[in-house]
């Protein structure tokens, strides 16, 4: 009998072991980027723009051209390399200390301008790197190492909906938020993730999918408890779904 | 005769377990040597037979530590 490769590593990963803690979302999210990479055969035209926070070092995990901005600054980054060279495919990856938090600006208004760039967006509820603060997107009641007592909206505000604050701009062409916690949420957000980059490759506006993630060592749960977490929890503050959709179903 | 299988990279593994959850077919668990990470790498056990290759192990790796292989039909 004769076997043949289903599923292997995709050849825009570089093969360097991730960083990231067990169990955590950031490297099934990765691999989805390197195999959409690989089947719109992008990997000699695209350039990754890391950010500050865990994934700081996400270009040495993939096998294309990439460089890391100064905290939350990705998007200016990157829509100076896609001004510089249209040609290439540009993309930043951020998590939600870094995109909705200190880089809220640069994020907002590259979407408003409807800049050639796709983002993809780590929701994780808190900031991973520098050990479990609040993050914009904290849930009400949430502890944290900066708010032990739980999240309160009169102090702290409320949990910021990114897709929600930016579907209303016009320079969006793809929007849409999902989970990578089963099998079937991880081939749903390989089709959005693959359509936000032809929304850009169309030429037709900004694009953004949001992953909900988990953080299993600051939210202090196993991987397997860190995902039944996100279930009950974030999805109910965050819906899930496709916000913005101007690429259509067309191949 | 098996209509697939998986290999899992061992050194890769840091035993999170999200591919023993996901597995429909039970067949993956913890192996009991250790990595040089320090971790109980996940190892497939299948004396049945059992795998589809459906991938829904590969798919839920954060750590892309997994190949699955598949008959080809003749
Ligand atoms: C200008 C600046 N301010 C603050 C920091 C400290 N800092 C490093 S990572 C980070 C937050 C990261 O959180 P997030 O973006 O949610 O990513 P995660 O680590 O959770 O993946 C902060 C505040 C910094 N490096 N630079
Ligand atoms: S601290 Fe959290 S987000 Fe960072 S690598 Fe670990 S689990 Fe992932
Ligand atoms: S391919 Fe499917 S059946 Fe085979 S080990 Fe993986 S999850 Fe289990
Ligand atoms: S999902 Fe990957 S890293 Fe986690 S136990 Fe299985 S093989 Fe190891």
């Amino acid at each position: 009998m004769d076997y043949k490769v289903a599923y292997k590593m995709p050849r825009s990963l570089s093969g360097k072991q991730f960083t990231y803690c067990p169990g955590c979302h950031h490297g099934i999210v990765h691999r989805l980027i390197a195999e959409t990479i690989d089947e719109l055969d992008l990997r000699e035209k695209t350039i990754i723009v890391a950010p500050v926070g865990c994934s700081v070092f996400a270009y040495e995990f993939f096998d294309i051209d990439g460089t890391v901005a100064p905290h939350g600054r990705a998007p200016a980054v990157a829509t100076g390399m896609k001004r510089a060279r249209p040609d290439l495919t540009i993309f930043t990856y951020q998590g939600d200390g870094d995109l909705a938090a200190i880089g809220t600006a640069e994020m907002i208004h590259a979407a408003n301008r409807g800049e050639l760039i796709t983002t993809i967006f780590i929701n994780n509820a808190i900031y991973g790197m520098t050990g479990g603060q609040m993050a914009p997107t904290t849930l009400l009641g949430m502890k944290t190492t900066t708010s032990p007592y739980g999240r309160k909206a009169e102090k702290e505000g409320y949990p910021v909906h990114v897709c929600e604050i930016i579907k209303e701009l016009q320079g969006v062409a793809f929007l849409a938020r999902t989970k990578v916690t089963t099998p079937r949420d991880v081939m749903t957000t390989k089709k959005y993730i693959k359509k936000a980059f032809q929304a850009q490759l169309k030429g037709l506006g900004y694009s953004l999918v949001e992953v909900l993630s988990t953080c299993p060592t600051n939210w202090g749960l196993s991987p397997e408890k860190a995902i039944k977490w996100l279930e009950e929890n974030m999805t109910k503050e965050f819906p899930l779904g496709v916000y913005v959709d101007k690429v259509g179903d067309a191949k | 005769m098996k209509n697939a299988y998986i290999e899992i990279d061992k050194e890769r593994c840091k035993a999170c377990g999200l591919c023993i959850s996901a597995c429909p077919q039970g067949i993956i668990r913890f192996s009991s040597e250790f990595n040089s990470k320090g971790y109980h790498p996940a190892e497939p056990n299948d004396p049945e037979a059992k795998c589809t290759g459906c991938g829904f192990c590969y798919m839920m790796c954060p750590d892309v530590c997994i190949t699955v292989y598949r008959a080809v039909k003749v």
